[in-house]
């Protein structure tokens, strides 16, 4: 019972260490130099970018500007890939996840990342998929595998959609929940920053807003860097926004002032919507 | 200059219009397809109806528990025979699926590499490979060094088929996994193997299990190799160092005796074989089925999917 309580304890003082909203934030996760190949293909171009702790962070950009690329270096995604190859910089709390003695599992447990399509694992319940991460990393006491589903779910807002039905195959959800169940998951192994790759490009306007409400809630607690194509969503759920073009990042500001006051005139064109 | 709509009623033109002409072809086709199948099939219901026919005359307690009489006799059974299959299906699971199973992973899993392209090249070229070759092999490389004919070497031959067979199933049932998976189990921070083995396997079991069941029923119906390490008995079981019987080597032998009596145990013998991989094939998915009685959809894609 005494874990239990301390578990939640921990959340309880990280989050007051730290003040919420004010302009002394650190950074929480720093890009320098990153520069992104497919085989003899430049698909991010040197790109230096600073993630503040507890922000929002939108890129933005056409397709096929590097905005996916790079938010999967920023949990070593690109290593699956064979012929892809990260060059530069990329420090999380001042560690590099690219320096050759990191272990990137040991990472990737502290970076959570949500995908563009929902992506349940087929074969478990949605219990299993939730605490999926916790399970196969080790943690065997129930009640403490019990509690975080609870709060993984209450915090992706599906925990009362779900609550009596935590034995049911998680394929058997529908688009949106299972959406919200990934985050529930990523969440679930407690990380500090979380990608979310255009999670609610597959969703309708309803559960789009759900998973919106779900952000900024989370931005209370998480680094929270998503990529997406809706520009009104940039606008609606994030503190600081990027904007991609061919691989570069031409402009990088917080978001009120790069939609309504852009340096660059590319920027400007974009987001009047003039391109894309 | 023509206006775009002009010229996109230009275009519109250019299609066929024969609706009926093309309704017809499509008849024709339905009807070649649906004919290839009975094609297919004639064969396949012919064996069946015939050895059924053929066989179920033999069929009794005493052919099925009893070791053979006297030859040209009539009398006693299949008894080893059938006990042998069944020992030997056994013991090359026992060592190739394990083995298939694992080349497979690694070939689908941690395969974008050149050990895993020859391993592939070899798996597929061993595939192929007559079956008698792999049979004269075991005898050279165990039977030959033991000094006896053996269930061991029996077994060691039809797992070199078996193996080849199982792997290459089990790689295709592992890359129709979507990546995506892959890739959330690893933000999850689980390491490879716990992905591969939670998600991944987890999700590709039908189709493994599609394609140890097709080797199964492979190697219980080998002959060659048979010939060559267990050599045949018309003993019960007396230790894996001894020789054995098994169903596809009584059915060879008593084909091959010029007695009515025989030829209708052979018939016999072949309708057991069948019965048998029949049974094992029923058994193994009705468990794995009860198991996921509600599934998801890709094991429920990968169960129905047959070779």
């Amino acid at each position: 019972m005494t874990t239990v309580v301390n578990f939640k304890q921990d959340i309880a003082t990280t989050s007051q260490d730290k003040p919420i909203f004010s302009d002394e934030r650190k950074y929480k996760m720093i890009a320098e130099d990153v520069s992104v190949y497919y085989d003899d293909i430049i698909a991010v171009k040197k790109v230096t970018m600073k993630f503040k702790d507890r922000s929002v962070t939108s890129l933005i950009g056409p397709s096929g500007c590097g905005k996916t690329t790079f938010l999967r270096c920023l949990n070593r995604m690109h290593d699956m890939t064979k012929s892809a190859r990260v060059e530069g910089k990329i420090l999380l709390d001042g560690e590099d996840l690219y320096s050759k003695s990191v272990d990137p599992i040991y990472h990737r447990r502290k970076v959570g990342m949500v995908f563009q399509k929902p992506n349940p694992f087929p074969t478990m319940t949605i219990y299993d998929n939730v605490s999926a991460g916790l399970r196969l990393n080790g943690v065997r006491d129930r009640k403490i595998l019990d509690e975080i589903v609870e709060d993984s779910l209450k915090m992706a807002y599906l925990w009362d959609e779900v609550k009596n039905n935590l034995k049911k195959p998680a394929m058997e959800l529908s688009g949106g929940q299972q959406q919200r169940l990934c985050i529930a998951r990523a969440l679930a192994i407690q990380p500090e920053v979380l990608l979310m790759d255009e999670p609610a490009s597959a969703l309708d306007p309803i559960a789009t807003q759900k998973i919106e409400e779900t952000i900024s809630h989370l931005a209370k607690e998480f680094t929270i860097i998503i990529v997406t194509h809706n520009m009104q969503q940039a606008v609606r759920v994030s503190d600081y926004t990027a904007f991609m073009y061919l691989g570069d990042l031409i402009e990088f500001d917080e978001t009120k002032k790069l939609f309504t006051q852009p340096k660059n005139e590319l920027t400007a064109k974009y987001v009047q919507g003039q391109f894309g | 200059m023509m206006t775009a709509s002009q010229r996109r009623a230009e275009y519109r033109a250019l299609f066929k219009h024969n609706v009926g002409g093309r309704l017809v072809v499509d008849k024709i086709m339905m009807g070649v397809v649906f004919s290839c199948v009975i094609i297919a099939i004639i064969p396949l219901g012919s064996i069946l109806l015939e050895v059924f026919k053929n066989g179920i005359g033999a069929l009794s307690v005493e052919f099925l528990t009893q070791p053979p009489g006297a030859i040209g006799s009539g009398e006693g059974g299949i008894g080893p025979a059938i006990q042998g299959t069944l020992i030997i299906i056994g013991m090359s699971s026992l060592i190739g699926v394990p083995i298939g199973i694992m080349s497979g992973v690694f070939m689908a899993e941690f395969g974008a590499n050149k050990l895993a392209r020859t391993v592939r090249f070899f798996n597929d070229v061993f595939m192929e490979f007559p079956s008698i070759v792999l049979g004269i092999y075991a005898f050279l490389a165990i039977v030959l060094v033991l000094g006896h004919f053996s269930l061991w070497a029996g077994a060691f031959a039809l797992s070199l088929i078996m193996f080849p067979i199982v792997a290459r199933t089990t790689e295709e049932s592992l890359k129709m996994v979507p990546m995506t998976y892959r890739e959330a189990g690893m933000a999850l921070g689980i390491k490879k193997w716990a992905v591969t083995i939670r998600v991944i396997i987890a999700a590709a079991k039908g189709g493994m299990i599609t394609g140890i069941l097709l080797a199964i029923a492979r190697i219980g119906g080998e002959t060659a190799p048979l010939i060559m390490t267990v050599l045949g008995s018309s003993q019960f079981f007396a230790g894996f160092d001894t020789p054995m019987d098994a169903l596809p080597l009584r059915v060879w032998r008593l084909s091959l005796l010029p007695y009515d009596s025989a030829q209708m145990q052979g018939w016999g013998a072949a309708l057991v074989l069948i019965m048998i991989i029949l049974a094992i094939n029923i058994g193994v998915r009705y468990y794995f089925s009860a198991k996921n009685k509600k599934g998801n959809p890709i094991t429920r894609l990968l169960r129905g999917r047959v070779k």
